[in-house]
């Protein structure tokens, strides 16, 4: 929508070109004002709250700084978090390993459902409000709460499901074992999320393109895979985009089971674990938040680069 | 421009939302990099403040018991108005540094030891060695010295402390005809007699990283003395020196005596199977019996001390956590400060916050013992006796140190407690690091 505004807007110009001077000079002090304050804020909020601390970090992750002390005290020491990063803290290859069965299993999972899920409930179903709410629950209930409810379930002496299965097992206490515990409780919170997303991006599809293809003697799945999809595009991409950035800043539930122990690491939490709280390895934590931003930003370039290239078209 | 535009402006701000979230996480360690500097204005502004008045007090004891206890005892405190800000106990220990840099309460609640002596050094805690000379006498040297900063001025004023040692219920004992042990070996004997009647012999949960502290300090003052607990703690002794493998071999043998799976547990889910006698002992902090409902069954609760390890070291050694309040090193009102730590540092304010809360014992030499119970009493007695007090491994110790490298690793040596060598070394490299900076 707002390329065809663009666009419209670009095609009205011609037809008043020496009006644009003018107008730019005849702005009144008050327009002047107004516009010198959108363009001002939102840039000081992007860069005080984005850039300024993203640099900082970056900066932090070269010093020992300890949370403590002014900023002139603070003592460079090169790439000696780095190097104690990658040989000398056991939890970080965990963490990496971690964050990557996250992504995978967020992509198989949750993503795949979550769509079908929407697939289904765009077909006009009885009842399609209802299973909806059902289905985007898990997304508004907060996560003090949704830490609680998969505590009930799963702690092994007193939870729901050792009681039904009649096992022993240590759904939260067994390094091999939680992490795919803790993968279905967030699955479950994003299934929801990426149904109503991509429900909101097939309502938006035109119903005459799958006329068209019903005319033509296209079954469901046909026009679904052929017609539909292809106009889905940038739904598509915003889903990939999400999952992706769900995936590296997986971070709650994690750390409201454990802090992010014992098989539940996490970069994020191990973020946290040396930067907030008692411990304040700050200089220490930036280097980890830094290789998490590095990281990021592979995906963010990946989806920049898509939409440009969309945007050219 | 009219006010509908703004709809349309709604759509990105939101998105800028998104993003900040996620980058405002990645930015966390800058975020705070700020705070700093506008806590340095706070302090300056801080500086004067009037003779009489209200004095600030920031309470981390948030659980409905001790929270009524610190009430009781502001209340009795006659000479002027305090004014409790009450923090959520963990919310307040992992906000310290932050606290403690941007213009603290007067008066703030915290605990002994190394954990004191840390924010005494970077000159976060005000010198109170003024009002000690006052209070002084109505210590022991071991309080004194648990509040005494590495420059030797005093930071920390003690209201209570509670033992660790080896709990168990009495009925189940009498009734099984158990007696506690006192030696190591005992103590191994006694547990295949309860495995055999069924028993769990140590209840054990390890979920949040701490309680399996408590063990790892026992075994190691009794077997290597409390002198080697201090130069370990204090980063001086290796952590893979022979002496230190010889705890965790020692821990190793004990391990089959634990509940299982004790890394998803909470300590407060293990200390139900003592209650539910599944178990028949747990080390653990004498606040197990919070876990225990008034009456019959807290009653029932009752204590050894760690067994003697080896005879040369002895079992004269216990490890008894206080808690108590220090002031801020610029406080806004730095007269009436001073004078409600003279007032908290007095046994009559020590009886007043036991009163509420008994499970725990109180810290001044003259504290009110009649109103104790008998587990009280038992805990009193047992730290009187002792030489030598250690506070507790994430007390003793750098805190950087203890939550970033101690409780992974001891959650790696439950889990695994086959490669003590791979695991000591991981730690000393680790510690060096730390250390090291």
């Amino acid at each position: 929508m707002t390329a065809t505004a663009v666009r419209e807007a670009g095609t009205g110009r011609p037809h008043r070109p020496r009006r644009t001077g003018r107008q730019v000079r005849t702005l009144t002090r008050r327009d002047q004002l107004i516009v010198a304050l959108m363009v001002t804020i939102p840039t000081l909020v992007v860069v005080g709250l984005v850039w300024g601390p993203a640099i900082g970090t970056i900066l932090l992750s070269f010093t020992d700084w300890n949370g403590i002390g002014n900023v002139g005290d603070i003592n460079f020491v090169g790439m000696e978090n780095y190097r104690n990063v990658t040989t000398n803290y056991p939890p970080f290859q965990p963490a990496i390993e971690h964050n990557v069965i996250w992504l995978v299993v967020f992509f198989l999972g949750p993503t795949l459902l979550g769509m079908l899920l929407a697939v289904m409930l765009d077909r006009q179903l009885r009842g399609s409000r209802i299973y909806q709410s059902i289905f985007f629950m898990p997304v508004v209930l907060s996560l003090a709460l949704v830490g609680f409810i998969w505590q009930l379930i799963y702690s092994r002496d007193q939870g729901l499901l050792n009681q039904v299965l009649g096992t022993q097992t240590d759904w939260f206490g067994d390094p091999d074992i939680n992490l795919w515990a803790v993968l279905v409780a967030a699955g479950w919170r994003h299934t929801g999320y990426i149904m109503l997303l991509y429900l909101a991006g097939l309502k938006a599809v035109d119903p005459v393109l799958r006329e068209a293809a019903a005319v033509d003697g296209a079954g469901e799945v046909r026009t679904f895979l052929q017609v539909v999809w292809p106009v889905m595009r940038p739904v598509n991409i915003i889903v990939i985009v999400i999952t992706v950035i769900e995936s590296l800043r997986a971070f709650d539930i994690a750390w409201v089971i454990n802090k992010g122990r014992n098989g539940l690491e996490l970069i994020s939490t191990l973020v946290t674990q040396n930067v907030i709280g008692e411990a304040s390895r700050v200089g220490f934590g930036s280097a980890l938040a830094t290789i998490m931003i590095v990281i990021s930003t592979v995906f963010i370039a990946i989806y920049l680069i898509q939409v440009m290239r969309e945007q050219r078209r | 421009m009219s006010p509908r535009s703004y709809g349309a402006g709604g759509v990105p701000a939101m998105a800028i939302g998104r993003r900040t979230m996620l980058k405002g996480m990645l930015g966390g360690a800058g975020a705070l990099a700020g705070l700093p500097l506008l806590s340095a204005c706070g302090d300056d502004s801080g500086g004067g403040g009037g003779a009489s008045g209200t004095v600030t007090f920031g309470s981390n004891w948030s659980d409905d018991v001790p929270k009524k206890g610190i009430q009781a005892m502001m209340d009795a405190y006659g000479k002027g108005k305090v004014d409790i800000n009450t923090v959520e106990h963990n919310s307040f220990q992992e906000q310290i540094n932050n606290y403690l840099q941007g213009g603290p309460d007067d008066v703030f609640g915290w605990f002994a030891g190394n954990r004191m002596q840390f924010f005494a050094e970077q000159g976060l805690v005000g010198d109170i060695s003024d009002v000690w000379s006052d209070i002084g006498g109505g210590f022991s040297d071991a309080m004194k010295q648990q509040s005494t900063g590495k420059d030797g001025k005093q930071y920390f004023v003690p209201i209570y402390y509670y033992p660790w040692a080896v709990f168990y219920r009495k009925s189940v004992w009498q009734e099984k005809g158990y007696e506690p042990p006192a030696t190591l070996d005992d103590f191994k004997t006694l547990a295949g007699q309860m495995k055999s009647d069924g028993l769990t012999p140590l209840a054990f949960g390890d979920s949040d990283g701490w309680p399996a502290m408590g063990t790892f300090d026992y075994l190691n003052m009794r077997i290597n003395g409390y002198d080697f607990h201090v130069q370990l703690m204090s980063g001086e002794k290796a952590w893979n020196s022979s002496e230190v493998k010889t705890v965790f071999d020692t821990w190793k043998g004990l391990l089959p005596l634990h509940q299982t799976d004790s890394l998803g547990r909470t300590w407060q889910e293990a200390a139900q199977s003592l209650l539910k006698k599944e178990s028949a002992m747990y080390v653990i902090g004498m606040f197990a019996g919070q876990q225990f409902p008034e009456g019959a069954e807290r009653d029932d609760l009752d204590f050894f001390p760690f067994p003697e390890v080896d005879s040369a070291v002895g079992a004269d050694s216990v490890e008894a956590p206080i808690d108590g309040v220090m002031m801020a090193p610029r406080p806004r009102n730095e007269e009436g400060a001073k004078a409600l730590l003279k007032y908290i540092g007095s046994a009559k304010a020590e009886d007043t916050y036991l009163k509420s809360d008994p499970n725990n014992i109180g810290a001044h030499n003259d504290a009110d013992t009649s109103g104790y119970n008998a587990l009280q009493k038992k805990g009193e007695e047992l730290v009187s006796k002792a030489k030598t007090i250690s506070q507790f491994l994430d007390r003793d110790t750098r805190p950087d140190f203890a939550s970033t490298v101690m409780i992974p690793s001891l959650q790696e040596f439950i889990r695994n407690p086959n490669d003590i060598d791979g695991l000591t070394k991981k730690i000393e490299d680790q510690k060096k690091s730390i250390f090291g900076s």
